[in-house]
């Protein structure tokens, strides 16, 4: 794909985030920078690409931890959003 | 891939769906299952299209997918769903700010690994070539017949290295974020004398090396220093922040970790971690700025710790 296609998704993806989070309520700040941190951790993605190529046995390596990393980022994120949100719908109650 | 594109994208959508969920009680449950359809679809779709695979050589003829490399891939996963679930699990409630903080150390490692797993192959990634040199001649003595000469392409390695970059400071960033707020280091800001200058001059070199590394001069020391400095710069700027500002950091550092992990998309061309890299970029910038209004903080005089005025309030 040429630059100037997957910049202009970029420039858009930034504002759809600009626009998502303004209306969050103060109790979920912290379970939204928490689901936000498991969302990041799709940099799994290119850690997978990285594990999966061909040539160099460093380049694997590397990749590879960095799939272990994100991978506890993933479900321990995921895992501490849900465990937040239960507590916050408890207290509502 | 159109079917892969597609899916990616479907990904995406799913992420601005949890982070939209998340605002609100009511549908926040929701939303975190959002989240999580959403990364499933990611790493599925990158599992089914990058698989790795086994050429055949002089002794075996054998050509198709790699079963050791696959069960390696896999058991990373295991390896980190083990030790994420147990870590959410046994933490208590009042620990959850470091926990978050660990967390995003680990996003900034992996964008570098993954980052130098780039470098140490770009031919694999499509943005460089490797050229074998066989003669002395020409080379300009700099070159010796059979060295392996990797170039990347200038767009690339100005992609990479910011990724790199941004991954460091949000590793070594978070470290100490985690340490201030675990107890193990003082809350107390650490004011260096001259930290301006050391700060400014720091930011300066890197921007500088990522330069000379896109103009084509790619030798690895300059890779591993424009690594090490960022490391550098992460500690030095979060050091001055006071304990109280934390959270905020804590913010802005997920922040961090969604552009580094939208660089490393530009220079992997892979659209999933461009456009979540990008929304958790700027969803993180708004949500400091938002806690910090929450706080009565002044934003630029906390998220510019080290280079801000306002030290008088940490």
């Amino acid at each position: 794909m040429d630059f100037i296609a997957i910049f202009s998704i970029f420039v858009l993806a930034c504002f759809v985030g600009y626009f998502v989070v303004w209306s969050v309520t103060p109790a979920l700040h912290t379970p939204l920078m928490s689901v936000t941190n498991a969302i990041s951790s799709v940099i799994i993605v290119g850690a997978l690409i990285a594990s999966a190529a061909a040539g160099s046995a460093s380049s694997k390596w590397l990749g590879l931890a960095a799939v272990v990393m994100a991978s506890i980022n993933i479900f321990g994120g995921f895992a501490v959003t849900a465990r937040m949100l239960a507590m916050y719908k408890k207290k509502e109650r | 891939n159109p079917w892969a594109a597609t899916a990616y994208l479907i990904a995406g959508v799913f992420f601005i769906l949890a982070l939209r969920g998340l605002s609100s009680p009511a549908s926040s449950q929701r939303g975190n299952r959002f989240g999580m359809a959403g990364m499933t679809i990611a790493v599925v779709t990158t599992l089914l299209t990058h698989v790795p695979w086994k050429t055949g050589d002089a002794t075996n003829s054998f050509a198709g997918v790699d079963p050791v490399a696959m069960a390696e891939i896999l058991g990373a996963i295991a390896i980190g769903a083990v030790i994420g679930i147990v870590m959410a699990r046994k933490i208590a409630m009042t620990a959850m700010p470091q926990l978050v903080a660990a967390f995003h150390s680990l996003v900034g490692l992996a964008a570098v690994a993954v980052g130098a797993a780039a470098f140490l192959n770009p031919e694999a990634f499509g943005i460089g070539m490797s050229v074998l040199f066989t003669d002395y001649a020409g080379s300009g003595g700099a070159i010796v017949g059979g060295d392996r000469v990797e170039w990347i392409n200038s767009v690339s390695a100005i992609e990479m290295g910011l990724g790199v970059a941004i991954g460091a400071i949000t590793f070594s960033g978070s470290v100490i974020a985690f340490l201030k707020l675990n107890g193990n280091m003082s809350g107390a800001p650490i004011m260096l004398p001259g930290r301006h200058i050391i700060n400014l001059g720091t930011l300066v070199a890197i921007l500088a090396l990522i330069g000379v590394f896109a103009s084509g001069y790619q030798p690895q020391w300059l890779f591993w220093t424009i690594m090490g400095l960022s490391f550098a710069i992460g500690f030095l700027l979060i050091i001055p922040i006071g304990g109280a500002d934390m959270p905020v950091v804590v913010s802005m550092l997920n922040s961090y970790s969604g552009w580094a992990a939208a660089a490393m998309g530009f220079t992997l061309g892979n659209t999933a971690m461009i456009i979540t890299g990008a929304l958790v970029g700027s969803s993180g910038a708004i949500l400091s700025y938002i806690m910090c209004r929450a706080m009565n903080r002044s934003f630029i005089s906390v998220i510019a710790g080290g280079f801000g005025g306002d030290d008088a309030a940490a």
